[in-house]
């Protein structure tokens, strides 16, 4: 049902490209405006490229790129020119939009005859159109469908805002240093659940979008519009530009044998390793595309006769969240970092049938200390492949130094 | 639901700024309510109108600082059922808690012309060092939100909704660009307890550590990322060394930092 409602295979509507060129691109947003969307695209606030709602293409981060590296990141000029897309994913997600950070379930109310009656939250949620989706959150969003929307338990606030969402997906053209979705399988090339997805062609005095339907609703978008069908050299220059990309992802994890690997190191002396690192503030689960942990919690007037209950992002990384009658119960900032990552690449799978990590290096960059998922990976790896060889008397010499 | 008799508030002061206790008077509209459902019974700052104890909270702003206000908050204790301790000053000892790390005779000459009539404790400590605290709440001030929190929490018999986790949680939430990553700005937000709403990040300032530290913090790698960014070490020393200086966990890092 999942798939029927929220997953539709690209191939089933059209094989046919089409070309947006650049100086139309204001008409996508005018014709998502006029069937009513709110359009929700990247824009520059703060010194970050987030996502935002952005009514005018004015508003993208226009001739704007990322550098990222373990714990920093940094808007360049774009030495190309005025691109649109020269850059990859920022702090924020599109859970903001899905999930929102904070958000009222619902209210309680005395009758004043000592029973309570409660209010159901009524929701106005915009129809949501996101532009600049890219591949791996397109995963991200997938993953987050099987927590949210699964057959047993449906939550009705994402699936409100899911549902009617219109996703405008685009090719990633310039990876980040921390980007390794080609070792996950999600990126960088957009491949399904989408509506439209753009590869924006920028040079030789050229500039348009590729565009790729994936939807009855994207293919509608693109009649209104009246896009020309692209010619194969169009679609070629496109094509490098995300083999290209594809190239240029150098940072990689390793998956094989993943799961195991992380059920077998339970005990491993490297968390104790990564908690002298690790500050615990929980700033890699929050920018995470799929971390989709939240507490609850109840709150009154000072009169006791209305109850609110809210629910907000949490984070395995607070003492709170492990709170379980009369004690927490990771306590140690060890426990905490081993839960984080063994939940997300081991019993993610167990849970939801998929890797819960996309590969996107977001807390990879936004760690204030830059730790790093795939290092830490690399770094068990190499325990286990120590401990199983004996360590020749090289190394024992330095290990005693 | 109605209550025969309303509970009755107390605020007394110790050696503070006046500030977090002005945030109860700063709760404007709402302090009506507050009166509504409280009896304000003690609160010189608001009233010369005094209304005997005992008192089932105590709201105790500042820290002890001389021998008469160590004598002063066990008679505090004694007439208050619930004491609640409000603000740094009172929670670590304050601003005036640099005077731990001195000599305080010291300062004592150089400042007064007649120093024999000062009568002063050569360290600035937090009311939970004298007397049982029954719940704390941070932050130099503390946010009158929070404020409210526990009042309402406390009549209405429930837990108050207070994180003790770090103000990165509340930069995320509000979608507030990280001004370390971003910026390169040294930050304390990740070892810092939130509750102010994350007020100097939104401003792409560091957050300077007002609510002290939070549950589990880890500053010795937060100070290791400061250096590559370019922090000298007495700059470490200062950072730790503000409205919390005397908590434990900024305390070593600043003398850590002192030693090297």
């Amino acid at each position: 049902m999942l798939e029927e409602l929220f997953m539709p295979q690209s191939e089933a509507v059209s094989e046919k490209r089409f070309i947006l060129p650049a100086g139309q691109f204001q008409r996508l947003f005018d014709a998502l405006h006029q069937r009513g969307y709110q359009t929700i695209a990247p824009t520059l606030l703060d010194d970050a490229i987030v996502y935002e709602p952005v009514d005018s293409v004015s508003e993208l981060p226009i001739g704007l790129t990322d550098e990222q590296r373990a714990g920093a990141y940094r808007v360049k000029r774009n030495p190309e020119g005025r691109t649109f897309f020269r850059y990859t994913v920022g702090p924020r997600s599109w859970k903001r939009y899905l999930y929102p950070p904070r958000q009222r379930l619902w209210q309680a109310e005395r009758n004043g005859d000592g029973r309570f009656h409660v209010l159901a939250e009524q929701e106005d949620v915009p129809r949501y159109a996101f532009i600049g989706v890219r591949a791996c959150e397109l995963s991200a969003i997938q993953i987050q469908d099987r927590v949210f929307l699964s057959e047993q338990y449906q939550d009705e606030h994402y699936r409100l805002r899911r549902e009617n969402a219109l996703l405008i997906a685009v090719n990633c053209t310039a990876p980040s240093g921390v980007c390794f979705c080609t070792s996950l399988g999600t990126g960088p090339r957009v491949r399904d659940s989408f509506d439209l997805a753009l590869t924006e062609v920028f040079g030789n005095n050229e500039h348009f979008f590729l565009v790729e339907v994936g939807t009855e609703r994207g293919a509608s978008l693109v009649e209104e519009l009246g896009l020309p069908v692209a010619a194969d050299q169009q679609c070629q220059m496109a094509e490098a530009l995300i083999d290209s990309a594809e190239q240029r992802i150098l940072k990689r994890l390793d998956t094989s044998d993943l799961k195991e690997l992380l059920y077998r190191n339970l005990d491993s002396p490297h968390w104790e390793e990564v908690a002298k690192r690790c500050l615990t503030c929980s700033n890699c689960t929050m920018v995470c595309p799929t971390c989709f942990c939240h507490t609850v919690e109840d709150v009154t007037n000072l009169q006791g006769t209305v109850a609110e209950r809210w629910r907000q992002w949490d984070s395995c990384f607070h003492v709170d969240f492990s709170y379980i009658h009369g004690s927490a119960v990771r306590i140690s900032e060890a426990s905490r970092y081993r839960q984080w990552i063994t939940h997300k690449l081991a019993s993610w799978q167990d849970q939801f049938g998929v890797i819960g990590c996309v590969g996107c290096g977001r807390c990879i960059t936004w760690c204030p200390v830059g730790i790093d998922i795939t290092e830490e990976v690399r770094a068990l790896r190499r325990r286990e492949g120590s401990r199983a060889a004996p360590a020749s008397p090289k190394e024992e010499n330095h290990a005693n130094a | 639901m109605t209550r025969v008799t309303k509970p009755k508030l107390a605020v007394w002061k110790f050696a503070s700024c006046d500030g977090c206790q002005l945030s109860l008077l700063d709760c404007e509209e709402e302090l009506l309510e507050v009166a509504g459902a409280l009896e304000i019974a003690y609160f010189p700052e608001a009233s010369r109108a005094v209304v005997r104890g005992p008192y089932d909270i105590s709201l105790v702003e500042g820290s002890i600082t001389t021998p008469h206000d160590a004598e002063r908050i066990h008679q505090v204790r004694r007439v208050s059922r619930f004491l609640i301790t409000i603000g740094a000053c009172a929670t670590a000892g304050g601003i005036q808690a640099l005077r731990n790390f001195k000599d305080v005779q010291e300062f004592i000459r150089a400042v007064y012309a007649s120093p024999q009539y000062i009568e002063t404790l050569s360290k600035s400590t937090p009311i939970r060092d004298h007397v049982f605290v029954d719940y704390e709440l941070r932050g130099c001030p503390i946010n009158k939100y929070q404020l409210l929190e526990v009042i309402n929490a406390y009549l209405n018999g429930r837990k108050p909704n207070i994180a003790p986790h770090s103000v990165c949680s509340e930069c995320k939430r509000r979608g507030i660009v990280c001004v370390m990553v971003a910026n390169g700005t040294p930050c304390l937000g990740p070892v810092t307890h939130a509750g102010c709403g994350a007020i100097c990040p939104s401003y792409r300032r560091g957050c300077y550590g007002c609510f002290g530290p939070k549950e589990t913090p880890n500053p010795a790698a937060l100070s290791k990322r400061w250096k590559q960014l370019g922090m000298k070490e007495e700059d470490l020393v200062r950072a730790y060394r503000s409205f919390n200086a005397y908590s434990e966990a900024f305390r070593r890092e600043s003398e850590s930092h002192e030693r090297s």
